[in-house]
Formats: structure tokens, sequence, C-alpha cells
């Protein structure tokens, strides 16, 4: 006998219990999945704080990754409480076992006055351009924006910096920071791939910039054309959210990270000699610190420069794209980073090799002791953490330096 | 015999070897033992007074000795002993 939609609407009702919007409000965070089955229009509106979104056209296909358990508790909504009824119909078909419909649907939430959250509306261009992230759950039209609204800064648009450049620019990371003094000179051609044989001569920062705005012109490149040193390193590395370590020098290194352990942003870290490079980020005390890793530098003689010992190009852009990936992680929130972790890459052997570095207590920079030193006012000297600690930072500049000589 | 990985920037101390296999039944005898072998290995991994110096790191099977028992971590034969010193190219 046929059925008219009067018909299917009673069977529904009486199927699916239908809970009140305060019901709805008064749930603890977390207890149940509520899903917005509304079209994606709909949704862009504005939607429940929380809730996650299957389009009812999409419910047979999607509702297991959004409710992967089948007896936990699932609340549906719609626009007016009709088309919920329907989707939690087909989830009861589907085998789930606590399916209820908020009456009234959105129109009466926002009709009792409660919080709801306007999602963010990517631009039409924006959605094309960034169609790949959107279509990750772990990215999606949050994590998006979260990139556009983020601030990367790379020391050094070098070896590392170029690939970690592009990507990031690609990547949709809205500020792109670029410390750097050089020119482009046509040795770095080789393993610089922000540059061009045409803008040698030109400086780096500025040859960066446009490599970078033609990729992706939503992008602010913010020029730093000065050396990191320890007077400007504050103001340099303020109000970035993440750090992309790709100097040459130890000098640098050391200055970078006492300064981004103190401000509280975290540093992923690189480094190349010939067909080998480290990598690892560091976490502002969740892990260890450059000084935790390498208390102090070793004699140039053991630690020359890509421009003194030579580099196979392609390792620091293999190194340099997994920056860039540490860096999405940190920037999104996602996965797991490197922190407490270093990695070896071998370029002969294609071999990953992974070690495990630890906080040091005595750390000058870090450390608990440390940080309160720092707060009092009275950062910690070298004689008083027992260490020889190179570079560490005082009131008045640096501690020790490297001769111009002994940088690569 | 443990296993020694040794960095590229030693490797000239080393006549080129990649890895060596050395006797020895801690850290400190491991590394008399590459010193005697490649004496101008000492200068790079040894202070004056005979500890690590400390811009070179060493990890018995991925963990770093400084936390262990520095020079007196025992070492196995079938350990895996990696030297490392920092790198500064980018």
């Amino acid at each position: 006998m046929p059925k008219s939609y009067a018909d299917l609407l009673r069977e529904a009702r009486d199927q699916i219990p239908e809970v009140s919007v305060q019901e709805v409000d008064s749930i603890a965070p977390g207890t149940a999945t509520i899903v917005d089955v509304r079209e994606a229009s709909e949704w862009e509106q504005g939607h429940l704080p929380g809730a996650q979104h299957v389009s009812k056209s999409y419910i047979e296909q999607q509702i297991e990754a959004a409710a992967p358990d089948r007896d936990a508790p699932v609340i549906l909504y719609c626009a007016g409480g009709i088309r919920s009824l329907f989707a939690a119909r087909t989830l009861a078909d589907m085998g789930y076992t606590d399916v209820k419909s908020m009456k009234g649907g959105f129109q009466a939430w926002k009709g009792a006055g409660l919080d709801f959250e306007t999602p963010v509306v990517l631009t039409a261009e924006q959605k094309q351009r960034y169609s790949r992230h959107l279509l990750i759950p772990e990215v999606g039209s949050a994590g998006q924006k979260r990139l556009l609204e983020s601030k990367a800064l790379l020391i050094g648009a070098g070896g590392l910096g170029s690939p970690a450049a592009l990507y990031l620019a690609a990547a949709g990371v809205g500020t792109i920071g670029l410390v750097d003094f050089d020119v482009v000179d046509v040795s770095n051609l080789q393993r610089q791939i922000l540059h061009t044989t045409a803008r040698v001569g030109e400086r780096k920062v500025e040859s960066a910039r446009i490599a970078i705005n033609a990729l992706n012109p939503d992008v602010n490149v913010v020029e730093h054309e000065e050396m990191l040193v320890a007077d400007n390193v504050a103001r340099l590395i303020d109000g970035y959210d993440v750090i992309l370590d790709g100097t040459d020098t130890f000098e640098t290194r050391y200055i970078l990270n006492d300064a981004a352990v103190a401000a509280g942003i975290p540093v992923v870290h690189a480094s190349v000699f010939r067909f080998e490079g480290q990598l690892t980020t560091f976490v502002p005390y969740e892990g260890p610190c450059y000084r935790c890793l390498y208390p102090t530098p070793p004699p140039p003689e053991l630690a020359p420069g890509c421009s003194v010992a030579g580099v196979l190009g392609v390792v620091p852009g293999i190194l340099g794209l997994l920056q860039t990936n540490e860096a999405l992680k940190v920037l999104l929130g996602i996965g797991h980073t490197l922190a407490g972790r270093l990695v070896l890459f071998d370029a002969l052997e294609t071999e990953f090799t992974e070690l495990q570095l630890r906080r040091d207590p005595a750390c000058p920079v870090c450390s608990d002791a440390a940080v309160e030193a720092r707060k009092a006012g009275r950062p910690l000297a070298v004689s008083t953490v027992g260490g020889d600690a190179p570079f560490l930072m005082t009131t008045t500049g640096l501690a020790g330096t490297v001769s111009p000589e002994a940088r690569a | 015999m443990s296993i020694v990985f040794i960095p590229s920037v030693l490797r000239g101390s080393v006549g080129g070897a990649k890895s060596l296999e050395v006797d020895g039944d801690s850290i400190r005898s491991v590394v008399d033992g590459l010193v005697e072998r490649h004496p101008s290995l000492g200068g790079q991994l040894l202070t004056g007074d005979g500890d690590l110096n400390r811009f070179v790191n060493v990890y018995v099977n991925g963990q770093d000795v400084r936390y262990l028992a520095g020079l007196d971590t025992p070492v196995a034969p079938t350990d895996e002993v990696r030297l490392l010193p920092a790198m500064a190219g980018g």
C-alpha cells in the first residue's frame, strides 16, 4: 500500500525519540555525537557548537566516519526537525541503537537564544586552491583557515629554507617571514630552488618573495633583511607561531634557540653535511632544546658548513621538506612532532635513523632553574650551571661568539 | 664486537670506514679501542682529562649515554654505538 509523506513522518516520529533544544544544550560535551544533516550551504550559516556535518544526502556513506560506535548516543538535527527524523530512521536501519532527533532543529536552537558557531568560509578561489586539503578530515576548512591565519618564520632563505618556503606557501600559511641578509649567488642555485639565474645578485628575501607570491599571491611575505643576532632576535621572532631553523652557523642556532625557548615558540631544526642531515622539533618545555642536544658547538674543523664541505643539493631539499611537515603539524595541532626525537638521514644509503633525545635537567636555557631565573630577570650565567655553554645571552649581548672565519 | 657508526666528518680519521667493529664492554673501553686503532680520533672525541667532549654525542641503541652512565655505560656485543657531532650546514 502506498504511503504518503504524512504516513512516513508519523512512522518516523513513532520510531525515533525526539529531544528538545534545551535537553541537547544540557548534554555534557563529548557524551553524544551531534550531527548536522543539513546541506553545506545551511551549515555555513551557523551550526551547533561541536557538531559534525554529514549532509542527509551522504548520511549512509559518511555516518560511520562521524559516529563509528553504533551503541553510542547520536543526536541528529536539521533546520526544522523533519529531515533529521528521516535521517535517524536510516541510522536505525544501519544498526545504530541510540539515535535521537532534535525537535525544532536549528531554528528552534537559535530561537531559544542558544550559542552557535559560524564555520570558516573560504572564498571560492580558496576552496579550489586548497581542495586537496579540504578533503582531508584532519585539515578541512577549519584547519585551512588556521593555516591561513598562521605565521611561520624561516631563518635563512637558502638550501633548507627554499623547499620550506615554497611548500608553506603552497599550503596556504598566511604569513611567511624570511630572515636573510645575503644576496643570490650562482653557486646557491644547485639547491636553493627559491631563486633563479635571472635573480643572481638580488637580495635573497626579495627573490624569495617573488617566488612565493608567484606560487600563492595570498601569502604575506615579511622580509627581514638582516643577520639574526642577539640584539634583534627577540624582535625578529615576535608573533610567529613556528620557526624553521635553516641557518648555517652554530652561533645563530644557539641565539635562536635561547630566544625561542624564552618566547615559547617551537623551532623545527635541520642541518646538513654532504650526504647527511639531522632533523628534530624543539617544542619548549615539552621536549629538549638545542642546548640539551648539543651543549657546546664543535670546533670549526669538525663542523664545516656547506660552502666548505659541500652538500648534495637534494639533501637540504629533503630535510627542508621534512621541516615543513613538522611545521604544518605544529600549526594544525595534528599528529606527533619529532619533539624528543632526532632523525638522521643518510642519502647514500637512503637510510633514516631515529635517536631519543632528553631534556637536560641542568640546561642553562630550558631547565626549571633556568626558567625561574629568567622570570626573576636574572638569566643563568654560564658559570652558575657549571657548563661551558657558548653564546649565552646576557643583558649586554653575547657572552661568547664564534669568529667570522669559523663560520661556514 | 659492537658496531660503532662513524659520522662522515670523522671518517677521514678512520680510513673512510662508515662503521667499525670494536671490542669492549663499556663506552669507555669501546672509545679507548677506537682511539688505540685510530689515534687521531682521540683529540676529537676526548678532552685532555679523558672525558667525552661535550660537542660529540654518543648513543647506544638510540639512547644518549649522557643520560645513561656516560663513559661507564655498558655495551653488549650486539649493541649499536653511534658517534654524533653537531652539524651546522643549512
